[in-house]
């Protein structure tokens, strides 16, 4: 039985969804493990003081991405979802647990949001007409949470003007998809 | 309408929800001798202004936190908006 079963992406799908539409490209990230971080009440300041030890980064601050393999964005007051690669971190909020103790609360998030990397020279057009968010002045490495199609999605800003990553829920992902790729056709 | 955000700058009020009078975070004691009076008061009595107003607002679509934004009833201005977290603090509650 256990040889028979197999991760599908959100697509129902083996393998991840990329389209190329003109020069833009929108990829579904299926390999990437996430988990929520929040600290307990009055629990802040030695959170962050283990932070390093357990991220390879210290927390970052209000609308900041933070760490390389381990990444941390911001979500709000005292609160971070953090991602890796699922294929070296599948247990990633276990390890945030094990390392954060009482400090913070964690929950799995992997299966429950799904990210795509949108990137090209139309990126910046692309976003303007799905969002309101001012994505043209996003610094590399900045995060924020807005709509897209009534979705609340994240946006990470990878490359300024170029390159970026969103995390939408998993449930409502193919309709983020269909608005991301009609927007996209829009502009070819 | 754009709502100065303390912490994330100018957001646009679609990302927001709207709860009403900012009165609503002092919530009286359900345990004291008047709480049934003082209840009714907090339940269904408010002020109405004509002119600033403070209001309790949720940034639902974007860092979830509530604010507390006083706005003037008549011209639409947005005076002040602060982190309702800070305010309940201020007055003396735990968190």
């Amino acid at each position: 039985m256990a040889d028979r079963l197999t991760p599908l992406t959100v697509f129902g799908e083996t393998a991840a969804r990329v389209d190329r539409i003109g020069t833009l490209s929108i990829a579904e990230r299926p390999d990437l493990a996430l988990a929520s971080l929040a600290a307990r009440l009055g629990r802040l300041s030695s959170l962050e003081a283990v932070a390093p030890l357990v991220l390879g980064a210290p927390l970052p601050g209000v609308s900041r991405v933070a760490g390389d393999t381990i990444r941390a964005f911001w979500t709000g007051p005292e609160q971070w979802l953090v991602e890796a690669p699922y294929a070296t971190h599948e247990d990633l909020a276990a390890v945030l647990k094990q390392g954060f103790g009482a400090d913070a609360s964690v929950t799995e998030q992997s299966d429950g949001w799904c990210a795509f990397d949108i990137a090209g020279a139309a990126t910046l057009a692309l976003l303007e007409r799905l969002c309101a968010a001012d994505t043209r002045a996003m610094a590399q490495g900045d995060v924020l949470r807005t709509t897209i199609e009534h979705l609340g999605c994240f946006i990470i800003c990878e490359q300024p003007g170029a390159s970026f990553r969103l995390w939408c829920a998993r449930s409502s992902a193919l309709s983020l998809h269909h608005a991301l790729v009609t927007a996209a056709v829009a502009l070819s | 309408m754009l709502i100065p955000h303390p912490l994330l700058g100018l957001r646009d009020a679609q990302e927001f929800t709207y709860l009403g009078d900012a009165a609503l975070i002092d919530r009286p004691d359900g345990l004291a001798a008047d709480a049934a009076g003082r209840f009714f008061d907090y339940g269904y009595l408010r002020d109405n202004p004509a002119g600033e107003h403070r209001e309790l607002w949720f940034h639902e679509q974007g860092d979830r936190s509530w604010l507390v934004v006083t706005r003037n009833i008549t011209t639409h201005e947005i005076v002040r908006v602060e982190l309702a977290r800070d305010v309940a603090l201020a007055r003396g509650r735990g968190r």
